[in-house]
């Protein structure tokens, strides 16, 4: 087989594929995305307020929230709850925090069977390490511009 | 009384509206280009920076709370700003200062993590 007809036959089949996939349900799938994200943020807002009343303020509110949500995140992902609302909700639950605390919780879970230093540890940041090292080069270049300006 | 529950009430509407709007955004893109999660978590993570550099994230912060904050763009945010109180400073501080910031959240995210993968097992995929 030449490599044009392979490629014509890759390409037939592709689209047949294509034909055969169910189309996808943008509007169903935006509005559980908009629902379950503004409900978490809003749980986010409720933790908020609770810990204002409790008398935090400024970067320790700020801070003391979002350990709140990651452990939710974290608790819930070792639950397997997170798993299933991610399916319904798609972007609503990976955005919030939530869903970074899910992303370094569930290799952590999943990989601990091929040992705790090269399985569970290394394997927790595969995704949360991209987002740290982008980050924090993003970060160190914002300060290095504001110091320099 | 009155009036501190509509505030309260506002709050909540306007975290929803915008931190839904923000996932919606998400999710457009994920439906018409097949990112993944984690390459959306880095594009919004990097997108909370510059808006926050160029001033614009800050306003968004005031007015939504945590409709905000709590959207991955919203730790670009606690980057990008610690940077730049860090600035203020000195050389030291500036560079120092985003990680300084987001050390709440990889911590948590971190001991988090490692507790729950004491306590649980990983468990077969019900789809």
């Amino acid at each position: 087989m030449t490599g044009k007809v392979k490629g014509n036959v890759n390409e037939n089949y592709l689209n047949y594929v294509k034909t055969q996939e169910p189309p996808t349900k943008h509007f169903k799938n935006c509005a559980a995305a908009f629902g379950v994200g503004g409900l978490i943020c809003c749980i986010g807002q409720f933790i908020r307020f609770m810990l204002e009343y409790a008398g935090l303020s400024g970067d320790e509110l700020a801070g003391a929230t979002s350990v709140i949500l990651i452990f939710l995140g974290c608790f819930l992902t070792g639950l397997g709850v997170y798993d299933r609302i991610g399916r319904y909700a798609g972007a609503g639950s990976i955005v919030p925090i939530t869903g970074f605390a899910n992303s370094v919780t569930s290799p952590a879970i999943e990989f601990k069977t091929e040992g705790w230093i090269y399985g569970m540890a290394a394997k927790m940041f595969t995704v949360a390490g991209a987002i740290i090292v982008f980050g924090v080069f993003s970060g160190v270049l914002v300060g290095l511009v504001y110091y320099f300006i | 009384m009155g009036q501190e529950m509509l505030e309260i009430f506002l709050a909540f509407l306007k975290a929803f509206a915008v931190g839904g709007g923000i996932c919606l955004i998400a999710q457009i893109i994920i439906n018409f280009t097949d990112l993944t999660a984690g390459k959306i978590l880095v594009y919004f993570m990097l997108a909370g920076v510059v808006l926050t550099a160029i001033g614009v994230y800050q306003p968004l912060v005031e007015f939504a709370g945590a409709g905000a904050t709590v959207p991955i763009s919203g730790f670009g945010y606690l980057l990008a700003s610690g940077a730049m109180k860090g600035a203020e400073k000195g050389f030291f501080y500036a560079v120092t200062g985003s990680l300084s910031a987001a050390s709440a959240g990889v911590t948590a995210a971190v001991v988090f993590a490692f507790i729950m993968a004491l306590i649980f097992k990983s468990r077969t995929k019900r789809n």
